[in-house]
């Protein structure tokens, strides 16, 4: 097993002692080289999960293994060069807008560059034809040069993941990698995100709030909701009555026949 | 107006936040005398009257000019060289006392105690060296080294690392923490994501801020020229003990030119890093 969680309680860093744990009793297990997308409503927990996952977020209780060893029992270093074989890459991408998108995305082999060759490299740049190419996988080779914030929103999400390509982790975890992405661009991007995890061997951990996309392509959906797994199973068994159960609001009423509307939509809304 | 139905939460601590300021503001006037309306005072008119009236025609002898040229070149070295030496101390210092650096607070939110006390203990000297006035510093290195340069060199150096360091500290801490973060959780070593992740945010205002601390030099070396550590003060020191207005005006037309140097300078690298 790559990953394995086992009764895994997480409470958010700043919440004061008595409030609800942001995820509870979390069982999961996640062999190396699996692909699943995590789903369920906003506010479920697959962000603190994701950012669990990665070391980025240290559990309350429970167990959590990663490639068979606790990472808080670690030193501090040693932890540190774990976090090198997982990326996170955050739904907001994490570019400073100022910065040239080459910079961004070879950013992602720090973790494997003295301070002197990170330092060489903002100067000039160590390895632009890998930044290409991995940029150009997105289909944004022509913005190698441009400034982050010369990009549109999309772009942006997708220099993010072009960062992923160029790390050295074999755990990916993605969170909701295709927000701000039109429906070919999505399936596109998933597409490459998957076809590097599959040629790496990597795990890849995705959470979608297309949920019609991530039962199409991921072979396994996991169900989150209120920070307890709904549902762990292989995506032939994910019925449409489980989803409108997962997405089931009290808060918000149903909406009112509307026209036009989203595939993805139309099967939550047909339950309601 | 009706009372609101979503009342803000923040609103009964903004206006007390408010009215405690106000109220300790009150003392503050009246300890440190505050009383403008003695600025117009008849006698006090008649006396800054002619004082300023000296001071409209500025010497400009060739001997008296080239030798305030001279003196503005060493009053300039002595604040380059100063802020030189401070920021040899205060990058490494600012390296180690921001928080967003620290590994164990990655994920845990809390920071080993060795490094808290690290850091703490560091504050702490930081804050010694900046509380004590550049002149002190300047009057006790004019006891060790002489007169001359050199003390107010070792003066800025000294007062300005603890300034320096601590402000970068926080403009690092106070910039959008998003992209250092996540290099951090990628595994990245710290002064490379600090490189990667928060430079490019807070480089313009660093740069600022640097330029305004050198601007600043140059008018603590001419205070300082007055306990004898050289410059442009020194000079000045000895022209207004013989009452030469005009010297005096002189020297500080070419403080103003110094500090609107500073202003263009700042400018255009925040122009070119914006």
């Amino acid at each position: 097993m790559s990953v394995r969680l086992e009764n895994l309680t997480v409470r958010h860093l700043a919440a004061k002692p008595d409030a609800a744990p942001a995820l509870t009793g979390l069982e999961l297990s996640i062999a190396p080289g699996e692909q699943l997308a995590l789903i369920g409503p906003s506010g479920a927990g697959k962000t603190t999960l994701l950012a669990t996952l990665a070391c980025a977020h240290r559990p309350a209780s429970g167990a959590f293994t990663v490639f068979g060893e606790d990472p808080w029992a670690l030193s501090q270093a040693a932890r540190h060069r774990l976090r090198a074989r997982l990326f996170l890459a955050p739904q907001t991408p994490p570019l400073p807008p100022r910065q040239r998108v080459v910079t961004s995305v070879l950013a992602a082999r720090l973790p494997h560059m003295s301070l002197w060759q990170a330092f060489a490299s903002l100067v000039k740049p160590s390895d632009p034809d890998a930044a290409h190419a991995a940029l150009s996988r997105f289909g944004l080779g022509d913005k190698l040069y441009a400034r982050v914030d010369r990009l549109s929103g999309g772009e942006r999400q997708r220099c993010g993941l072009a960062r992923l390509l160029l790390s050295s982790a074999d755990v990916f975890l993605v969170d909701e990698p295709i927000s701000a992405l039109d429906p070919t661009l999505a399936q596109h991007t998933l597409a490459t995100l998957q076809n590097e995890a599959q040629a790496r061997g990597a795990l890849l951990v995705c959470s979608l709030h297309q949920v019609e996309m991530a039962r199409a392509l991921f072979p396994r959906l996991v169900g989150l909701r209120a920070g307890r797994i709904v549902f762990d199973l292989p995506r032939e068994a994910v019925t449409d009555a489980m989803i409108a159960a997962l997405y089931d609001n009290e808060h918000v009423a149903p909406h009112p026949d509307h026209l036009h509307e989203s595939p993805d939509r139309i099967a939550v809304g047909a339950c309601f | 107006m009706a009372l609101a139905r979503h009342p803000d939460p923040a609103w009964r601590g903004r206006v007390t936040a408010t009215v405690v300021c106000l109220l300790l503001l009150w003392p503050m006037l009246t300890a440190s005398e505050f009383k403008p309306w003695l600025l117009l005072d008849a006698q006090s008119l008649a006396a800054a009257g002619g004082f300023l009236s000296d001071f409209l025609r500025p010497a400009h002898d060739p001997e008296f000019l080239a030798m305030v040229a001279r003196d503005t070149w060493q009053t300039i070295a002595i604040a380059s060289a100063g802020l030189t030496l401070a920021l040899l101390g205060a990058i490494p210092a600012t390296l180690v006392i921001t928080e967003r650096l620290s590994l164990s607070r990655l994920g845990t939110r809390r920071m080993r105690v060795s490094s808290r006390i690290v850091r703490q203990l560091l504050r702490w000297v930081l804050v010694f060296l900046r509380s004590v006035p550049e002149l002190v510093w300047a009057l006790l290195f004019v006891r060790i080294v002489g007169l001359g340069p050199t003390a107010g060199v070792l003066a800025i150096a000294l007062a300005y690392a603890g300034m320096l360091a601590k402000v970068y500290a926080e403009i690092l801490e106070s910039s959008d923490a998003h992209a250092l973060d996540s290099l951090l959780a990628n595994g990245s070593p710290r002064l490379a994501a600090l490189l990667y992740g928060a430079l490019p945010e807070s480089s313009a205002e660093l740069v600022s801020y640097t330029v305004y601390r050198w601007e600043c030099a140059i008018r603590g070396s001419a205070v300082m020229g007055f306990v004898g550590a050289g410059g442009l003060g020194q000079r000045m020191d000895e022209s207004t003990k013989m009452m030469a207005g005009g010297e005096v005006a002189t020297m500080l037309i070419m403080f103003v030119l110094l500090v609107a140097l500073a202003d263009i300078v700042s400018k255009l690298l925040r122009r070119r890093l914006g």
